[in-house]
């Protein structure tokens, strides 16, 4: 543990020296929105890496985040804090009610229900018009900009934040008792059930943490883009990203997502600078269906194999 | 099987028919002449899954599901990549015009669209329930080790279904570019259509699959007109969440 929250200091510090380093603003731009796909690998791998319940529906949580964001900035213009804190309640909130589902749904249906929420969800936001509807609508950034000179690298910065509280969060799942349920839910629920394992609580509180992290995760999105509209906040790109980067980084530990996610993240970054936006989202499905086919347990899995730990 | 992919290699078939019409063939003629390539593409796509993860018994959860994802996503992309965006459209002496009965003016195409597909589907549920294969297919279902102890490989079985479901996608892909357009992100509302009409009907159950596509189509129809088209995508959708949550068995399902 201890090791662990001097590491997420030293990465708190080192964004927050960035500015320094690097003056080019697209670098941030570019960065943010690794580290986006940091949280959402992550939160993905909680409910989908170690319960089993796979997700197609992430787009959605991450929207909800995003437009809850707009529609209290356009309303009561909170601070950014505070969008995040609602997003993420209201992502949240979400994910626990997916996480009933997992009452009667499993396997293919569950991940088919995913895809219906999101669906419906970017159905009703489409015809929102107080959000702005299919059009979309332009947010305007706040003028001032609490510590950094410069917004996209606050954003770059709180984006950091929100990355390290999801990994936390993710690794002390994965440590404590409840990934252990979780892990034998995966493996066997009836058995799981039957050992005396809360499958039902464990299950919504994944899908409550997995969502809420999403939802955090999608806030600052408009303020990001100074735009926000349904199609892209709802993009399949989520959904496949936040699935595609734990199995290729390796599901069983909270470093895997966070490998696929920076790996993937950047790959795609500049394989949309330098080639086409059309070309990056087919490396991602490629590059799934490869690492599920042939190394099913991932980064992770192939860096065991080549280097096995010595038994001391 | 988890095959997510399925409404994906629809869109195929339509764009398959779209290539073909390019050279002069009639839109369902392209769909009659794709079957078979379709139907060893179906064999080719099961014989790999079989052989990555069924033999290996790694397919009940996650992987499989990512895999499927995985290619009905290369299919989009690659689609999107081949042709673009935009939506394409066939023509044929029945595309345009309508059939009048009294009142109500009913364009050809649908009445085609309405007739092969009709066809299709009695013809699928007539070999599902008559021939030996058939049965096969619906046994495999229920219990792989009856079915070996009957004499049938359950592996050669679930491919020859693979290839047929594939097969009937190539037709479906026909049909689907003949009473509108069609675009590469299609089959994400697909697959709420397809996984609509299958659950609403109860897995394996053809004259459910008939009711249950009735059911899905006025139901859209009728928000279509009433609340307007930007609502629609949300139809097959709302149902399927209302079934799997209320009636996972389906109205027809035992």
């Amino acid at each position: 543990m201890k090791r662990f929250s001097i590491g997420a200091l030293a990465v708190l510090a080192l964004a927050a020296s960035m500015p320094l380093i690097f003056h080019n603003e697209y670098f941030f731009f570019a960065a943010y929105v690794v580290l986006q796909f940091v949280v959402l690998a992550t939160a993905w791998n909680i409910l989908g890496g170690y319960a089993g319940y796979v997700n197609f529906g992430s787009g959605a949580f991450f929207a909800v985040g995003a437009y809850t964001a707009v529609a209290l900035y356009k309303a009561f213009a909170l601070p950014l804090g505070l969008q995040i804190l609602a997003g993420a309640a209201a992502s949240g909130l979400l994910g626990f009610g997916v996480g009933m589902l997992t009452l009667r749904l499993r396997g293919i249906f569950f991940s088919i229900a995913t895809i219906a929420v999101a669906i419906i969800l970017e159905t009703v936001v489409v015809n929102w018009s107080y959000v702005g509807g299919a059009k979309g609508l332009p947010i305007m950034r706040p003028t001032e900009t609490p510590f950094f000179a410069n917004h996209t690298v606050w954003l770059f910065f709180v984006m950091t934040l929100i990355a390290v509280v999801a990994v936390g969060a993710a690794r002390f799942v994965e440590t404590s008792w409840i990934g252990r349920g979780l892990r034998a839910i995966r493996d066997n629920e009836v058995a799981a059930e039957c050992s005396g394992v809360p499958t039902l609580k464990l299950k919504l509180a994944a899908a409550t943490l997995s969502g809420a992290l999403m939802g955090a995760a999608g806030a600052p999105y408009a303020q990001y883009l100074s735009f926000v509209e349904p199609t892209s906040t709802f993009s399949l790109n989520y959904a496949i990203n936040a699935l595609a980067m734990p199995i290729i980084g390796g599901m069983g530990h909270w470093i895997g997502p966070l490998i696929g996610a920076l790996l993937l993240g950047s790959v795609q970054q500049i394989v949309t600078v330098t080639i086409s936006s059309e070309i990056n989202v087919l490396v991602v499905g490629v590059m799934l269906v490869v690492f599920v086919v042939a190394a099913p347990e991932g980064i992770l899995g192939l860096f065991r194999k080549f280097f096995p730990r010595r038994k001391s | 099987m988890p095959h997510v992919a399925h409404p994906a290699f629809l869109v195929l078939g339509a764009y398959a028919t779209y290539l073909l019409t390019t050279y002069g063939i009639d839109p369902l003629l392209a769909g009659l002449l794709l079957m078979p390539v379709f139907f060893v593409f179906g064999l080719g796509v099961y014989q790999f899954y079989y052989s990555t993860f069924e033999g290996r018994g790694s397919d009940q959860g996650l992987r499989g599901i990512a895999f499927f994802f995985g290619i009905a996503f290369i299919v989009q992309v690659g689609l999107i990549l081949a042709f673009g965006v935009d939506q394409r459209l066939v023509d044929a002496d029945y595309i345009g015009t309508s059939v009048e009965f009294g009142d109500m003016r009913i364009p050809q195409r649908m009445l085609v669209a309405f007739g092969v597909a009709l066809a299709l589907t009695s013809a699928l549920a007539l070999y599902l329930s008559r021939t030996f294969t058939g049965r096969a297919i619906k046994a495999v279902a229920q219990d792989e080790g009856a079915l070996r102890l009957m004499g049938a490989n359950p592996v050669r079985i679930k491919r020859w279904a693979f290839g047929i479901a594939t097969a009937t996608c190539a037709i479906a892909g026909a049909l689907l570019i003949i009473i509108g357009p069609v675009e590469p992100g299609l089959d994400r509302l697909y697959i709420g259509r397809t996984f609509c009409v299958v659950v609403l009907a109860g897995l394996g159950s053809m004259s459910g699959t008939l009711a249950a596509g009735l059911i899905l189509g006025v139901a859209e129809s009728v928000v279509l007109t009433t609340a307007g088209t930007a609502w629609a995508p949300a139809v097959a959708f709302g149902i399927l969440l209302i079934v799997l949550g209320v009636r996972p068995a389906g109205l027809f399902g035992r």
